[in-house]
C-alpha cells in the first residue's frame, strides 16, 4: 500500500517539472517549485513510514517545509515592483 | 479499524495531490495555476499527514506531523498569495476567453 502511495506522489511530483522548465513567466516557475516542495515533504513522511523510522525523517520534513515557505516569500518580495513614489 | 481509516485518508490525500499536479500542468493562466497549486495541494497534504497520524497513534512523531500540518496550512496559502500579489503588481494580465494564451 505504501509503495502505491509513493509511486503516485512521485508521479505528482514529476508532472510540475514541465511547468518549472518552460513556464511562460517566472511566476509559473515559482508555482511549480512550490508544488514540488510540498510534495517532497509528503514523500519524506511516506518514506519514513515505509522504513518504520518516521522520527528520523520528520525533522528533515519540517525543515524542508520551512525552507519552501521562506523561498516563495523571498522570491515574491524580490519580484514585486517597488511601491510608492516612482 | 484505525488502520482502515488512516489508509483511506492517505489514499484520498494522494488522489488530491495527483489532481492538483494535473491542474498545474493544464490550466491556461498563472492565476488559475496558482489556484490549482495552492488549494488541492494543501488539502492533499493535510489529509495524507492526518492519515499517517491516525496510523501512527499517539506518539512524539504524531505531534511533529501535526506541527507540519499546522505550518503548511498557514504557510502554503500565504506563499501563493504573495506570489499572486507580486504577479498582479508587476502587470501580469489575467487570462480571459477569446484571447490567446499569454
Amino acid at each position: 500500500m505504501t509503495d502505491l502511495w509513493m509511486a503516485a506522489v512521485v508521479t505528482a511530483l514529476l508532472l510540475p517539472f514541465y511547468r518549472v522548465v518552460n513556464g511562460p513567466t517566472v511566476f509559473d516557475r515559482m508555482v511549480g517549485v512550490g508544488v514540488v516542495g510540498t510534495k517532497t515533504v509528503i514523500l519524506l513522511c511516506l518514506v519514513g513510514h515505509a522504513y518504520g523510522r518516521l522520527d528520523m525523517f520528520l525533522d528533515i520534513a519540517i525543515a524542508y517545509a520551512m525552507l519552501n515557505f521562506l523561498g516563495a516569500i523571498i522570491v515574491s518580495k524580490y519580484l514585486e515592483p517597488e511601491s510608492g513614489p516612482q | 479499524m484505525s488502520t482502515w481509516v488512516g489508509n483511506s485518508l492517505v489514499t484520498l490525500g494522494v488522489i488530491f495531490l495527483v489532481i492538483g499536479s494535473i491542474g498545474v500542468l493544464r490550466f491556461p493562466d498563472f492565476y488559475s495555476r496558482a489556484h490549482a497549486a495552492s488549494k488541492p495541494d494543501t488539502l492533499g497534504l493535510m489529509l495524507t499527514i492526518l492519515g499517517l497520524v491516525v496510523i501512527e497513534g499517539a506518539t512524539l512523531s504524531s505531534a511533529k506531523l501535526l506541527l507540519i500540518v499546522i505550518f503548511v496550512a498557514i504557510g502554503n496559502p500565504t506563499a501563493t498569495h504573495a506570489l499572486g500579489r507580486a504577479a498582479l503588481r508587476s502587470g501580469l494580465k489575467p487570462w480571459s476567453r477569446g484571447k490567446e494564451e499569454a
